[in-house]
C-alpha cells in the first residue's frame, strides 16, 4: 500500500493544481453564481471528513472488541486526517454561505453536527497526544460516538428544513458541473489515502520505536 | 379575638382609594418601561426602498471568496503534508539508530 503514496500524492497535487482550470469552465449556478464554485472542493472536503469518521470509527471498534494493535494506528491517522478534512469543509462552507444566504453561520442540524464530530476529532487527538497510558482505549470509545454522527449529518439535510442543499443535489448535477466534481472528487480521494497510509504507518512506526526502546531497558 | 385578626385592622375609605392609586400607578409604570425600552431599539421597516447600488458592507466579492477557499486548502493540505514527512523521516532515523544498535 505505501508504494502507492508517492504516485497517488503526486497525481492528487498535480490533479488539484489543474483543477482551478477546469472548475473555471464550469457553467455559473442561477441564483448563487461563481460563489457556488467553493463546491467543488467543499463537497470533496466534507465526505473525505465523513469517511474519516466511518475508518475512525470501524478501526477503533476493532481495537476495543478485538484487541487489533494495528487498529488503533489507523484509528488515530483517520482522526487527524478527519480534523484536517473537516477544518477544509468548515472553512470553506462559512466563505460560500457568506455569499449564498448572507451569514457566515446558521446553527442548523448539518452544521451544527459537523462542527460537533469536528470537535470529537479535536478532542480524540488532543487526548492521544495528552492523555497518557490508557488514553487510546478512552478515545477509541469516543471515536464510536463520532461514527455514530455521521448519518445523522449527512440526512439532517433531507429530514430538517435547512438552508444547506439537500443531498440530491449532487446525483442530479449537469455533465458540466460533474465532470469538476468528480475530478476534484478523485484527487481528494487519491490523497486521502495516501495520507492516511502515510499516517498509519508513521504511527506504526513510532510504536516499534518505543517497543525497541522498552527492549533496551529490560536488557 | 385570636392573634391573626388583631393584626389585620380593616382600611379606611381613604385607605382603599390610596390603594387603587397606587396600584393604577404601578400598572403604568409597568406598560412604560417596555415603551420606552422599544423606542431604544430599531423600528421595524414600514415599506422597502430599493437602492441602485449595494451598499458598502454588503460589496464582497465572490472572486475572494472562492480564493480564499481554495488557498486555505492548498495551504492545510501543503502544511499537512509537510508535517508527516518531518514526523516520518524523525522516526524512521531513530528507528534504524535503534535497530543498528541491537545488531
Amino acid at each position: 500500500m505505501r508504494t502507492l503514496t508517492t504516485p497517488f500524492i503526486v497525481l492528487s497535487a498535480g490533479m488539484l493544481f489543474v483543477s482551478p482550470w477546469i472548475i473555471n469552465a464550469a457553467p455559473y449556478e442561477s441564483t448563487m453564481g461563481l460563489v457556488q464554485k467553493v463546491f467543488y472542493f467543499h463537497f470533496p472536503a466534507a465526505i473525505m471528513f465523513l469517511l474519516a469518521a466511518l475508518i475512525c470509527g470501524v478501526n477503533s471498534f476493532r481495537f476495543l472488541f478485538f484487541r487489533k494493535q494495528s487498529a488503533d494506528g489507523w484509528a488515530l491517522a483517520a482522526a487527524e486526517l478527519g480534523l484536517l478534512f473537516g477544518a477544509l469543509t468548515l472553512v470553506t462552507g462559512p466563505l460560500w454561505a457568506r455569499k449564498a444566504w448572507g451569514v457566515w453561520w446558521v446553527w442548523d442540524p448539518r452544521l451544527t453536527s459537523s462542527l460537533l464530530l469536528w470537535m470529537i476529532f479535536g478532542a480524540y487527538v488532543l487526548l492521544r497526544q495528552y492523555g497518557g497510558p490508557g488514553s487510546e482505549r478512552l478515545s477509541a470509545g469516543m471515536a464510536l460516538f463520532g461514527m455514530l454522527n455521521v448519518p445523522f449529518i449527512y440526512y439532517s439535510v433531507n429530514v430538517w428544513r435547512t438552508l444547506h442543499p439537500q443531498t440530491s443535489v449532487v446525483p442530479t448535477l449537469p455533465t458540466d458541473m460533474g465532470i469538476p466534481l468528480w475530478f476534484c472528487f478523485a484527487a481528494f480521494s487519491m490523497l486521502f489515502t495516501a495520507l492516511l497510509t502515510l499516517r498509519a504507518t508513521l504511527e506504526h512506526q513510532r510504536v516499534r520505536v518505543e517497543a525497541l526502546y522498552l527492549l533496551e531497558d529490560e536488557v | 379575638m385570636n392573634r391573626v385578626t388583631r393584626v389585620v385592622r380593616p382600611i379606611g375609605r381613604v385607605g382603599q382609594w390610596a390603594q387603587a392609586v397606587v396600584q393604577v400607578m404601578v400598572l403604568l409604570i409597568a406598560l412604560a418601561i417596555p415603551a420606552s425600552v422599544d423606542a431604544t431599539q430599531p423600528q421595524p421597516p414600514k415599506e422597502f426602498v430599493p437602492v441602485d447600488e449595494v451598499p458598502p458592507g454588503e460589496q464582497i466579492p465572490a472572486i475572494n471568496l472562492v480564493a480564499a477557499a481554495y488557498g486555505f486548502v492548498w495551504l492545510a493540505v501543503l502544511g499537512y503534508v509537510w508535517s508527516i514527512a518531518r514526523r516520518l523521516k524523525t522516526v524512521e532515523t531513530e528507528l534504524a539508530d535503534l535497530e543498528s544498535r541491537r545488531r
